[in-house]
């Protein structure tokens, strides 16, 4: 049906492709952890020494432990697996808030403890107007 | 197989054309706009800034559309020697790339109040960024090689190398932790997490920016044509 030429090119882009696909999967495989954004508490106390470097937590603000005092901000990351502790002096943004997702910019001082200097907060998926919320209730 | 391109036939639409999908355009455009920023409720956390979502999602997925096709193209025009395709994948990157940009740009104005930061390296967001750069080096292929048979080489191996990043784009969300949320639309289930009274808007701002490609498109595509009748060939 088609030419032997054709055959060839489209071997040849074959090819070329899976290479490249095989290389690009390998190379994200192995820069896994600077892929990430930030790691989950359970990642933190599965680290098997400290870094001192500046890392990123992110996962739930637990409900209940936002506590702000003077010009400190103090609660607590969760997963629902573990919980890692997070004190921050400055101003939060908009959308932090308890049972919402956070993402903490910092340092370890152990794996209970870390100081950020920086919070983000994480937005989900879900989009709807206010009165819809009110309807299904806060969950 | 494919070669039995007339662009005279093309031409009489290509010329006729754009001025009605300009009509069009305007008149989905004005009504997306008021969906979006007048009638459209607010959001239940973001409050008014949700309606940055209706420029920055429509402008997201065509851009990479328009990548997936230049891929497409070139993968075809490579293979069976066909420079129409070419000349088509030519005409559609500019949109594509202008509406990587927007993307980006309304992505980093949407950050700020919301995440509390203009720009973050993380996965989905640097994908698109990697995007934008393979846009600008397929645009700017195409102006630099002279010679006919090697720019579309160039530029067709830029769009096939370049076009593995798409899943990447679309699956960073799931595969790592990202600040950027996953993805509140699966086309493979009706459970959407965008309420119906905003995903109306949504739909409306991404039929009104594909018309604007494709305008874009049939007035480049044109320019081409003229491109080929004036060296006298009737046939690529």
């Amino acid at each position: 049906m088609y030419g032997k030429k054709v055959k060839l090119r489209f071997t040849f882009l074959a090819l070329i492709l899976a290479s490249v696909i095989l290389t690009v999967f390998l190379v994200l495989q192995s820069l896994k952890e600077n892929v990430v954004y930030f790691q989950s508490p359970s990642e933190i106390k599965s680290l098997i020494e400290l870094n001192k470097k500046k890392i990123r937590v992110g996962g739930m603000v637990k409900e209940q432990s936002v506590s702000i005092n003077s010009d400190e901000v103090n609660f607590i990351i969760t997963d629902f697996k573990n919980e890692i502790n997070v004190v921050y002096s400055g101003s939060v943004p908009n959308l932090f808030a308890e049972g919402k997702g956070v993402v903490a910019e910092g340092f370890l001082k152990d794996k209970n403890y870390f100081t950020a200097t920086k919070i983000l907060a994480k937005h989900d998926e879900n989009y709807m107007p206010p009165e819809v919320k009110e309807a299904i209730g806060d969950k | 197989m494919f070669n039995s391109f007339k662009p005279n036939k093309i031409f009489a639409v290509t010329s006729k054309a754009p001025k009605y999908v300009l009509f069009l355009f305007i008149i989905i455009l004005t009504i997306g706009l008021t969906e979006a920023l007048i009638l459209s409720p607010e959001d239940y956390k973001q409050s008014d800034v949700v309606r940055i979502m209706y420029v920055h999602v429509p402008a997201a997925w065509i851009s990479l559309g328009i990548f997936s096709s230049l891929a497409l193209l070139s993968i075809g025009s490579f293979i069976f020697k066909n420079k129409n395709f070419a000349l088509i994948a030519k005409s559609l990157a500019p949109s594509g790339f202008v509406f990587n940009v927007i993307a980006l740009v309304t992505g980093s104005i949407w950050g700020k109040p919301t995440w509390g930061t203009w720009w973050a390296w993380d996965a989905r967001i640097t994908s698109m960024l990697i995007l934008a750069l393979f846009y600008g080096m397929y645009l700017l292929a195409w102006k630099i090689y002279a010679d006919k048979e090697q720019v579309i080489k160039v530029t067709s191996l830029i769009a096939i190398l370049g076009v593995v990043n798409v899943p990447i784009i679309k699956f960073s969300v799931d595969w790592w932790n990202t600040l950027h949320q996953p993805a509140s639309i699966n086309i493979l289930s009706t459970n959407t997490a965008i309420h119906p009274s905003m995903l109306v808007p949504l739909g409306i701002m991404t039929a009104a920016f594909a018309l604007f490609s494709l305008l874009i498109f049939l007035m480049k595509y044109n320019t081409e044509l003229i491109k080929v009748k004036n060296k006298g060939l009737d046939r690529l």
